[in-house]
C-alpha cells in the first residue's frame, strides 16, 4: 500500500496571480507615462522614482510593525501601483517631501491601519492625492507648461535640483515655467465672464482637451483598451464613467457651447481618462458586482462633473472616488446578481 | 436544435487523448475484493451474506430496504473474509460497511435475471428491474436509477459530457458500446413516458459522436437526438447541462423532475439495459487510469470492489513523479490517503498528478474583490462576498448569497489572483450550516418537549389545586356543618338527656 498525501479539489494551480494583475496594470500604464514624460519632462519619472521607494519603505515598515510576512506583499506590486497612480496626479516639480507625506496617507493610513491589501476601504492613492490637494495647494498647482507651446521645460539635473531643494534653480522662474492647468483656466475665465471660445483661442488648448493632456489621455485609453483585453479591469466602470460625463454634457453643450464645454473636453481634460481606466477600476475600494461597477463608474463620472463644476477644486475625480468608495459596499449589498434557478427579472 | 449557454465556466486543457486513444482493456479479478456497501448517495445497503459464506457471482451482498439506497452484487465468486467499516472516498470522510472476498477459481455465476421484454413491459416492471440490478448514477453522484425513473418525465438527458479534463471513460465506453448506451436511453424513454431523448456530448469527442451517430442510426428508432454541447467545463454539470439544451433553469432549491426533465449518465443507461437485455445486476465499470503518475494510461473494464492498487499494477505502475491520489477529475475528485480504497460504481478515473501541477497553499494572498470568481461561477454567485460570510460566519447571509447553490465545480480556484482556496471554504461552510440546521433541530425538539412537559405540569397542578379546593369547599361549606351538627343532635337526642 503506498501513502499520499491529500488535499481539497480542485487540484488544479490557479493560473493567475496578485502579482500579474498588478505587472499588467504597471505595463499598461507605460504608454501613458511616456506620453507624461515627453510633455512634462523628465520630473516625471523622479517623481514616480520617489514616490515608489517610500511606498516600498512605508509598506516594509508596516508589514514588519503588523508581523506579516515581507515576501509575498513586497512583490504583489500593489505598494508601486499605488506610488504611480500618485506621481502622476503630482505636479512633476513638486518637493520630494509631498511624495513622502502622500504615501504616508496611502500606505499607512489608507492602506495598512485598515488591514493591508485587500482590506483597504478607500482607494490608498486618492487618499494621498486627496491629502496633498488639501494641505499643500501651492505645490499641487505649479503645473508646467506642455512641451510644444515654446516654453523650456527644465532638464533631469534641474529637475532633481528642484525636487530636492524645494525651489528652483536660479536660471528659472516658476512665473515663466508654471502654468495653470487647462481645466483650472477654464474655471478662473468662465468665471471672470468670458466665453469658451475666447477661452479656447490660447494655445494651451488643443483639439479636445489641454494641448499635450490630450494625448497622454490617449495613451492611458490605449493601456486601458490593452487591460480590458486583457480581463484585469471590469469593462463596466470605464463604460459607465465616460458614458455619463457624455450623456450628461452633451444637452449643455448643445444648448449653449459657449457656456458649456464640448463633451469630449470633459473627457480629454485632467485625469478623467486616466481615472476611467485605471483609478476607478480599483478593484479592493470599488464594487465587486457587475451591477454595483455600472453604479460605481455612473456615480465617478457624475459626481467628477459636479465638482470640476461647483467645488473650489479644478478637478475632483481624487473626491469623487473616494465619495464611491463611501457607498461601494452598500452598492455590493444590493446589486447581487440573480442566482442559477432564481426567476427572471425583467 | 438551438443551444443555450450557461454561464461562465472554463476551457481548459484536455488531456484526455492518453486514455481515450487506449481501447477498454479487462482488468482481471484481484485476489480479494474489497466491496463496499455504499457505493450510491442516501443510506448504506444491509448485509445480506455472513462471514464464512460461499458466494456466487451477481449474488446480492447487500440489499436496499428503503427507496434511498440500491442494492450490491457479488462481482465474483469466492469466500467472504469479512464485513467491516472502512473509510469512503468522499471529502467529508464517510465511512460504511464493506465485504470482503477472497476470489475463488474457477468463478461461478448467478442464474441471469430472464430477459425482460422491454417494448412490451411496462414502467413498474423496467423500473423493478433497474432496482434489482442495483444500477445507480455512474456519472460520480450515484443516486439510485430506480428512484429517479419513478417520476414520469418528459425529457431524458443522456450526459456523456465528460468535461473534467483527463477523465475519458464515457468518452470511451460511446466509442466502443454507443448500441447499448442507445438501447439504454430508449428504456429508460419508455419507463419515464418521456416525449424525447437527448444524448448529448461534447464537441471535443469527435470519434464518440461518430459511434453514437451511426448507433442511433442503426437502432435508435428515431427516439434519439444527438447534439454536441461546446467543450466548457462544467457543461457535464447536471444543471449545466439542463440550461444549454433546454434553455431552462432548475428552480432554486428544486430538482429536474420539477421542470420534467432527468438527466442519467450514459454509463447508467448501458448498465440498465445490461440489466434488461442480459439479466446482469451492476458489479463492473470502465475507469480511467491516467494522470503523468502513472505509467500507461488507459480504460479498463473493472470489478467494484478492486483495490485501485491492482489497477495501477495494471497499468503498469507508478512513475517517478506521482504525487497525489485522487479518485475521479482534477477539479471535483477526492485526494485519498493510499490506494488501499476499493472502485465503486462511481469511481470514474483514478488520476495520478504529479509534483509540478499541484497547487502550493503557501501562495495564498487576501482577496482583492476583483470579481473573476464571480465571472466563471455557473450558479451565478458572488465567491468573493460569500467567503467573506464564510469567514466571518455569517450564515444566514451566506445561505442567503447561495453557498448551497454551489455545485462545487472549482472554477472560482483556478482563476483567483490571490489563490484562495475558495471552494473548499463554501463546503466547509455547507457543512457548517448543515450541522447548525440539524442542532437547531434538536433544539426545538428538546424545546418543544420542554414546553409539552411545562404544560403538562401545570395541568397537572391546577387539577390538585381544583381538586383540593373542592374538598376544602365540601368540607367548609355550611351544608356539611349543619348536617354534622344535625347528626350530632340526632345522636344526643337518641341517647336522652342524661349526658353531662
Amino acid at each position: 500500500m503506498r501513502q499520499f498525501i491529500t488535499a481539497p479539489a480542485p487540484h488544479l494551480p490557479a493560473h493567475n496571480s496578485v502579482q500579474r494583475v498588478m505587472a499588467l496594470v504597471l505595463l499598461a500604464l507605460v504608454p501613458g507615462i511616456t506620453a507624461h514624460v515627453w510633455f512634462f519632462g523628465p520630473g516625471v519619472l523622479l517623481q514616480i522614482a520617489l514616490a515608489s521607494a517610500f511606498a516600498l519603505l512605508l509598506e516594509a515598515v508596516m508589514l514588519r510593525l503588523r508581523e506579516r510576512p515581507l515576501r509575498p506583499f513586497l512583490s504583489d506590486l500593489s505598494a508601486p501601483l499605488t506610488a504611480v497612480l500618485f506621481a502622476l496626479s503630482v505636479p512633476p516639480l513638486a518637493p520630494w517631501w509631498l511624495a513622502a507625506v502622500g504615501m504616508i496617507a496611502a500606505i499607512v493610513f489608507a492602506k495598512h491601519l485598515y488591514g493591508g491589501l485587500g482590506f483597504n476601504l478607500f482607494n490608498p492613492a486618492m487618499v494621498g492625492v486627496a491629502v496633498v490637494l488639501i494641505g499643500f495647494p501651492l505645490e499641487m498647482t505649479r503645473w508646467l507648461a506642455p512641451a510644444g507651446l515654446g516654453i523650456a521645460t527644465p532638464g533631469l539635473a534641474d529637475s532633481v535640483l528642484t525636487v530636492f531643494n524645494g525651489s528652483l534653480p536660479a536660471t528659472w522662474q516658476w512665473d515663466a515655467l508654471a502654468q495653470p492647468t487647462p481645466l483650472d483656466s477654464i474655471r478662473r475665465l468662465a468665471n471672470a465672464g468670458r466665453t469658451l471660445s475666447e477661452i479656447r483661442g490660447n494655445p494651451m488648448f488643443g483639439d479636445f482637451g489641454g494641448h499635450g493632456w490630450e494625448w497622454i489621455a490617449n495613451f492611458y485609453a490605449l493601456g486601458g483598451l490593452f487591460l480590458l483585453y486583457k480581463r484585469i479591469i471590469p469593462w463596466q466602470v470605464p463604460v459607465a464613467m465616460l458614458g455619463t460625463v457624455i450623456v450628461l454634457t452633451v444637452p449643455f453643450w448643445m444648448s449653449d457651447p459657449d457656456v458649456h464645454p464640448f463633451p469630449l473636453q470633459h473627457i480629454f481634460s485632467g485625469a478623467m481618462v486616466l481615472g476611467a481606466f485605471f483609478i476607478a477600476t480599483d478593484p479592493v475600494s470599488g464594487c465587486t458586482t457587475p451591477r454595483g461597477r455600472w453604479l460605481f463608474g455612473i456615480g465617478c463620472g457624475l459626481l467628477t462633473l459636479v465638482l470640476r463644476r461647483w467645488s473650489s477644486f479644478p478637478d475632483g475625480l481624487a473626491f469623487a472616488v473616494l465619495l464611491m468608495n463611501c457607498v461601494a459596499p452598500w452598492l455590493d449589498m444590493h446589486s447581487r446578481p440573480r442566482i442559477y434557478g432564481e426567476a427572471r427579472h425583467g | 436544435m438551438r443551444l443555450h449557454h450557461f454561464h461562465g465556466g472554463l476551457s481548459l486543457p484536455q488531456h484526455k487523448a492518453d486514455s481515450a486513444e487506449q481501447p477498454i482493456a479487462h482488468c482481471p479479478l484481484p485476489a480479494e475484493l474489497n466491496v463496499p456497501l455504499l457505493q450510491h448517495s442516501g443510506l448504506s445497503a444491509q448485509p445480506a451474506v455472513a462471514i464464512g459464506e460461499q458466494v456466487l457471482a451477481g449474488q446480492l451482498l447487500g440489499t436496499a430496504d428503503s427507496g434511498r439506497s440500491a442494492h450490491v452484487h457479488s462481482p465474483a465468486s469466492g469466500t467472504v473474509l469479512a464485513i467491516a467499516d472502512g473509510p469512503l472516498a468522499y471529502p467529508t470522510g464517510l465511512s460504511a460497511p464493506h465485504v470482503r472476498i477472497a476470489v475463488d477459481s474457477p468463478q461461478r455465476a448467478v442464474t441471469p435475471l430472464p430477459v425482460l421484454d422491454w417494448p412490451h413491459a411496462d414502467a413498474a416492471q423496467l423500473i423493478a428491474r433497474a432496482h434489482a440490478c442495483g444500477i445507480v448514477g455512474m456519472g460520480g453522484a450515484g443516486f439510485p436509477s430506480a428512484q429517479k425513473l419513478l417520476v414520469a418525465r418528459d425529457t431524458v438527458i443522456l450526459n456523456g459530457a465528460e468535461c473534467e479534463p483527463y477523465i475519458a471513460c464515457d468518452d470511451r465506453l460511446m466509442r466502443d458500446y454507443a448500441n447499448e448506451v442507445v438501447m439504454g436511453g430508449r428504456v429508460m424513454r419508455r419507463a419515464t413516458g418521456a416525449g424525447r431523448v437527448l444524448l448529448a456530448l461534447e464537441t471535443a469527442m469527435p470519434e464518440a459522436l461518430a459511434a453514437c451517430a451511426q448507433a442511433i442510426a442503426e437502432c435508435g428508432d428515431g427516439e434519439i437526438e444527438l447534439i454536441a454541447v461546446p467543450t466548457i467545463y462544467p457543461a457535464g454539470g447536471e444543471r449545466q447541462l439542463i440550461r444549454v439544451l433546454t434553455g431552462n433553469e432548475v428552480p432554486r432549491g428544486g430538482l429536474p423532475r420539477d421542470i420534467g426533465v432527468v438527466v442519467h449518465n450514459v454509463a447508467t443507461a448501458r448498465a440498465l439495459w445490461r440489466a434488461v437485455a442480459h439479466g446482469e445486476a451492476c458489479t463492473r465499470r470502465i475507469v480511467s487510469v491516467t494522470g503523468p503518475g502513472v505509467q500507461r494510461a488507459g480504460n479498463w473494464d473493472v470489478a467494484v470492489g478492486t483495490p485501485i492498487s491492482h489497477l495501477i499494477a495494471q497499468a503498469g505502475g507508478y512513475t517517478q513523479a506521482a504525487a497525489r491520489l485522487i479518485i475521479g477529475g482534477p477539479m471535483m475528485g477526492v485526494a485519498v490517503a493510499n490506494d488501499d480504497y476499493p472502485i465503486s460504481k462511481i469511481s470514474n478515473c483514478i488520476l495520478v498528478l504529479a509534483d509540478g501541477q499541484l497547487r502550493d497553499p503557501t501562495r495564498e494572498l487576501p482577496c482583492i474583490r476583483c470579481g473573476d470568481c464571480a465571472r466563471v461561477c455557473p450558479a451565478y454567485l458572488l465567491p468573493q462576498l460569500l467567503l467573506g460570510e464564510v469567514r466571518g460566519e455569517q450564515w444566514p447571509r451566506a445561505q442567503q448569497q447561495g453557498i448551497f447553490d454551489c455545485i462545487e465545480c472549482g472554477c472560482c480556484d483556478l482563476v483567483c489572483p490571490s489563490q484562495i482556496p475558495l471552494t473548499q471554504h463554501f463546503r466547509y461552510g455547507k457543512s457548517e450550516l448543515r450541522v447548525r440546521e440539524r442542532e437547531a433541530e434538536r433544539a426545538d425538539a428538546a424545546r418543544l418537549r420542554h414546553q409539552q412537559r411545562q404544560q403538562r405540569l401545570t395541568e397537572q397542578q391546577r387539577e390538585r389545586e381544583q381538586r383540593h379546593t373542592t374538598q376544602q369547599d365540601a368540607l367548609t361549606s355550611n351544608a356539611a356543618v349543619d348536617a354534622a351538627i344535625a347528626r350530632a343532635k340526632a345522636r344526643r337526642e337518641a341517647r336522652g338527656t342524661d349526658l353531662p
